[in-house]
């Protein structure tokens, strides 16, 4: 399960809609304990696809440095990679499956028409074929 | 020895460990040195003719390989290799 704080939830969503209509990307940190992966931190990097970023992302090699640096850093874990599907669903498409690492989350923030329609988070398993997990969202309140 | 820096995703292949030290004369000698001590990273490593996978990048101090001589690139002592993950995808 991935509880993502309501925090970090919101600067995927901005990013998400302030990157309408193109995609956005970026990552995520914070803690596994056991099945639970809690989201605390996020570091919005630029989509550095050349030509059409309204259906492909893609992160320059150093913003993938300095995210495993901030993690260091932070005493952080780099738990995954976010990133928004523009007017289309929040599934994983091919092309995502066959760019996914292993371990990583893979969240997908669906927007339509400038509006956050959906959220969902994927894993690679063995087979290298994509799993849903569960997202849980969790508000500043309930983690105190 | 060289120094590797395994990248997150691909350090429970690893033992959780973030660095290793591998003796070798260049790049294809490290990746094969780490294929042998952990087999299960080859698949995420390696494509079916064994080379370095295109998702694969692969940096020998700030300087990615395809800039340098790829998997003939010379490793010395004080040489730090990271193993960069390529990160992309997209709708279609």
């Amino acid at each position: 399960m991935l509880i993502i704080e309501q925090k970090s939830l919101d600067e995927m969503y901005r990013d998400a809609l302030q990157s309408f209509p193109d995609e956005c990307c970026g990552f995520f940190f914070g803690k596994e304990i056991g099945e639970e992966r809690t989201v605390t931190n996020i570091l919005t990097v630029n989509n550095s696809k050349e030509g059409d970023k309204k259906r492909r992302f893609e992160i320059a090699p150093k913003d993938y440095l300095n995210a495993e640096k901030f993690a260091d850093e932070n005493e952080l874990q780099l738990l995954g990679v976010y990133h928004s599907h523009p007017n289309h669903p929040a599934v994983p498409s091919e092309h995502d499956r066959i760019a996914a690492q292993p371990f990583f989350s893979y969240v997908i923030i669906s927007v339509k028409e400038r509006m956050i329609a959906d959220i969902r988070s994927w894993q690679l398993n063995d087979n290298l074929q994509f799993e849903e997990e569960s997202i849980e969202k969790q508000s500043i309140n309930q983690n105190k | 020895m060289a120094t590797i820096i395994i990248p997150t995703p691909l350090r429970k292949f690893t033992n959780n460990t973030a660095r290793l030290n591998i003796q070798a004369k260049d790049v294809k000698g490290v990746v094969n040195e780490l294929t042998f001590n952990f087999p299960d990273l080859k698949k995420h490593l390696l494509d079916e003719q064994g080379n370095i996978r295109s998702f694969v990048n692969v940096f020998v101090g700030d300087e990615d390989i395809r800039n340098l001589q790829q998997e003939q690139t010379p490793i010395k002592e004080e040489t730090v290799i990271s193993i960069v993950p390529a990160i992309a995808g997209g709708k279609a």
